[in-house]
């Protein structure tokens, strides 16, 4: 059948147009950015020319780098851990009918559909010195305050509060819709054998919740690299790049210092640390989904 | 068990659920409170002032909103539709031809999945720029055109088609966009909604991206303006930041409340794999 022989001409025009443009702002990109790592920074005087690693050795030196790297770790461990928590406790409260579950559910996810920028404009009043809502609910009953946002011991700090608030919400709709997959029969089944609702939840519920968590796991990490939003709003990265992390600095190093090969040595540094993500999800959370 | 104990609990649970999700919501609640009320009235947090609506009159023309709010609907409908379309012809590849090397091809196109364009910023602005695109709405949205989420999800769903509606359709002198057309399309429809709504909403919220693209009034989305407009420096009252930072949430904020079942339901949709 002449459809038939043509299927591999069809299938290629069909998707080309998608996928030059994915070539064009993935892939290429990808391999330019590595490049341009290799070069080093030009000027009227003296043009960019080849260096090798020399980007990589700076990186190595650079105090900034790990002072945004070791940031990054803290953002991820303040963040993940606490969200994921929060998001299985609000799947649980939301699943069974409590009064008003539909307010509830609504209130959980809602700072998930506000843009990051507009979010972090509200929590600025409450991070201001002095009028700032948590001093003024926090400085009369005669606790001190720090000042949040611009002390370097609680800016990042700050940030995470406000990427758990935005989280929680979302993640949780994945672990409703994998509790709302669960056999109720598993329930009827514990209550017969006389087990508690925590026994219950860390023996069936976790355990079968184990593969929206991997999935979960991966995305809270992936937003953990990409979530810098709030940043430019908050705190710029300061005081003293006390809360950057690499994105921004990426950021800041093309389009404030522009310094684009350094930028690019960063910007390869976290594609290493994609990659890794990538490796796990593909080795460990695949495995998992089939063996659901 | 005792049922005065498990009455008990039960009651605890409730309270318990009752206060997180008022604490998850008080932040939106104090920002609706200051911005319907005049900026001193707001910093000292006193409940009996009087209503106004002055600070959006004022939000408004201190920095070009309506400008902004057009952007952002141009930019978030043009590249749905966009989206869409190369999707749609894509997934239909990926699930019903069998072709020479298209397993690769769809691995390397979930590759997006983790490397979103703004990772890659640096390179990808100077291809925007080289396109002579820098400062445009289609350059803000073209790196996102093609995406991998929108084909993969697609794909899934055409798998499931049955085929005899496929040789039905041959059969009646479809051709082969004609049966994606009138047998592909329809059928998807579910699909197609729950991956509007998040698109939606993700490039409505998007802003670093546009922040390095845009650069004046006529491309900068409603996050960009937002973030220029409520920065400390500029000195804004509070009041009037809360309003401007409602105006540019209303929009989605009103269609999520309307339709609360079917954004929920499609960010659902999203995660399983």
């Amino acid at each position: 059948m002449n459809f038939m022989g043509n299927r591999h001409v069809i299938g290629w025009l069909l998707i080309s147009p998608a996928a030059i443009l994915l070539v064009t702002f993935t892939h290429y990109p990808a391999v330019t950015t590595f490049f341009s790592s290799l070069f080093s920074r030009g000027n009227p005087i003296r043009p960019s020319k080849f260096v090798g690693a020399d980007q990589y050795l700076a990186l190595l030196d650079d105090p900034v780098f790990w002072t945004v790297l070791e940031n990054n770790l803290y953002y991820a461990i303040g963040t993940i851990p606490a969200s994921i928590a929060l998001a299985i406790a609000m799947a649980l409260l939301v699943d069974r009918a409590l009064a008003g579950t539909g307010f509830l559910r609504l209130a959980y996810f809602t700072p998930t559909i506000l843009p990051m920028i507009a979010v972090a404009n509200i929590w600025l009043f409450f991070y201001t010195p002095e009028i700032g809502l948590l001093d003024r609910l926090l400085n009369p009953i005669g606790i001190e305050t720090p000042n949040w946002l611009g002390d370097p011991s609680t800016a990042l700090l700050s940030l995470i509060f406000i990427t758990i608030w935005k989280e929680a919400g979302f993640f949780m709709i994945f672990y409703l819709a994998a509790l709302q997959a669960q056999s109720p029969e598993l329930k009827e089944a514990a209550k017969l054998e006389g087990a508690s609702a925590f026994t219950f939840f860390r023996r069936v519920t976790f355990p079968l919740l184990m593969p929206t968590t991997l999935f979960v796991l991966v995305n809270a990490v992936l937003n953990s690299f990409k979530l810098v939003d709030h940043i430019f709003i908050l705190t710029k990265g300061g005081p003293d790049n006390a809360s950057s992390l690499i994105l921004y600095y990426i950021y800041e190093t093309a389009f404030s210092f522009f310094d684009t090969p350094y930028a690019s040595a960063l910007t390869i540094i976290l594609l290493l640390f994609l990659g890794i993500l990538a490796l796990i999800q593909f080795g460990v959370l695949e495995r998992r989904i089939h063996y659901r | 068990m005792n049922p005065s104990l498990s009455y008990l609990r039960k009651a605890v649970t409730v309270v318990g659920a009752w206060l997180l999700a008022i604490l998850w919501i008080s932040p939106l609640l104090f920002a609706f409170w200051a911005a319907f009320h005049n900026p001193e009235d707001a910093i000292h947090f006193d409940l009996t002032a009087p209503l106004t609506l002055g600070n959006f009159v004022e939000a408004w023309n201190q920095a070009p909103f309506p400008r902004y709010m057009l952007n952002t609907f141009l930019l978030v409908t043009g590249l749905l539709a966009a989206q869409m379309i190369l999707a749609t012809l894509a997934a239909y590849a990926f699930a019903r031809f069998n072709f020479v090397g298209g397993g690769i091809a769809f691995s390397l196109i979930l590759v997006q999945l983790m490397i979103t364009p703004e990772i890659l910023i640096v390179e990808n602005y100077a291809t925007i720029a080289d396109l002579g695109l820098a400062d445009s709405l289609t350059g803000i949205g073209l790196p996102y055109a093609a995406s991998a989420f929108g084909i993969f999800l697609l794909r899934q769903t055409f798998k499931s088609v049955p085929r005899e509606l496929d040789d039905a359709a041959r059969m009646e002198g479809c051709g082969t966009l004609g049966i994606l057309w009138r047998v592909y399309v329809p059928l998807a429809m579910p699909t197609y909604l729950a991956y509007g709504l998040v698109s939606i909403s993700h490039h409505w919220n998007n802003f670093l991206w546009p922040l390095v693209v845009s650069n004046s009034v006529e491309t900068r989305p409603l996050t960009v303006g937002l973030a220029i407009f409520g920065a400390p420096e500029s000195g804004v009252d509070w009041s009037i930041v809360s309003a401007a930072t409602l105006m540019s949430v209303a929009p989605l904020l009103i269609a999520f409340l309307l339709f609360q079942r079917q954004f929920i339901r499609s960010f659902m949709a999203s995660g399983i794999k």
